[in-house]
């Protein structure tokens, strides 16, 4: 059985951080928006409209980075029966459905101008949506269930089913013909984008993580101290 | 320079809208999480002032007790 800290050393550490990664998050975002409505070039073929990149992208990266850990932590809660995997896997879920629900919308604004349509049924945008949906199921599992056991069982497979949509997601552009165009950033080989665009993509996606750890924290503390509401009723 | 910031090439529309679709949607989640957050400290701190002496030096025994009504006065 794995140990993770004692829930009070962990409430000590939760209760103290977030207004100094909401201090942090104002920071890296106000830097980011500059860098991404002023400073970065127009884009030759796109032009201006290439700045909804900035949001669209870091919000599709994350969404997908937030699910893949739920997996993982739910999983894991299972291997080495800790229920304090599946407490963070919640408090990460409300975060990852908002990046999801962003990247989508940004993506359907992005989309009139590039492609002439607010929606089309392409691989990238349809298997984003289920992703969505698996999200949505997700959440609504830990509403309907007031059964521990059965929510950790339930919401853990609906996570397994919905990691297979993950690489769908990942490869769906090289795999069949779609409007999105093939990855532009690749950590093992040269990024075919320009530095000027590559930072403040990059700025913006530290903002946008920074965010997600905000709300962690908070749902995280609200948690917690459900938990010991409940065990005050107990007394 | 303003003007260019405000009309870019005719995308305006599309990119603040972005923006302050994803600007709107990251206060609306941090409000709904405070509230939340701040919701369930209260009854918190409610039930905890309702216990007995006995109850309270019971839960008080526990730390986390303490850090939470110690930071839900902090707030």
């Amino acid at each position: 059985m794995l140990k993770l800290p004692e829930p009070n050393k962990i409430f000590q550490i939760t209760s103290k951080a977030p207004k100094y990664v909401l201090f942090l998050f104002v920071v890296v975002l106000s830097v980011g928006l500059v860098e991404a409505l002023i400073l970065s070039p127009e884009d030759y073929k796109q032009s201006d409209a290439v700045r909804i990149m900035y949001v669209h992208v870091p919000a599709a990266w994350i969404s997908l980075g937030i699910f893949s850990s739920i997996t993982i932590l739910s999983i894991s809660g299972f291997i080495f029966k800790n229920k304090n995997f599946f407490l963070i896997s919640k408090s990460l879920a409300p975060s990852g459905f908002i990046f999801n629900i962003i990247a989508l919308v940004t993506g359907s604004i992005w989309g009139k101008p590039t492609w002439g349509t607010w929606w089309a049924w392409d691989a990238r945008i349809t298997s984003m949506l289920i992703l969505a949906l698996f999200y949505a199921l997700y959440l609504i599992s830990w509403r309907i269930y007031k059964n521990k056991e059965k929510v950790f069982k339930i919401s853990t497979f609906i996570t397994i089913l919905g990691i297979i949509n993950v690489p769908i997601i990942k490869y769906s552009v090289d795999w069949w013909n779609t409007l999105h165009q093939p990855a532009s950033i690749n950590i093992l080989s040269k990024s075919s984008i320009h530095s000027s665009m590559l930072y403040p993509l990059l700025i913006m996606t530290a903002a946008f993580a920074l965010f997600s750890l905000l709300i962690f924290l908070m749902k995280y503390n609200t948690e917690l101290i459900k938990i010991k509401n409940k065990g005050l009723d107990r007394l | 320079m303003i003007n260019e910031l405000l009309f870019m090439n005719g995308y305006a529309v599309y990119v603040f809208s972005a923006f302050g679709f994803t600007l709107l949607s990251f206060l609306s989640l941090y409000l709904v999480t405070k509230v939340q957050f701040i919701k369930e400290q209260n009854k918190f701190v409610a039930k905890f002032g309702s216990l007995n002496t006995e109850q309270a030096i019971s839960a008080k025994s526990q730390r986390i007790n303490k850090e939470i009504l110690a930071d839900a006065t902090n707030n």
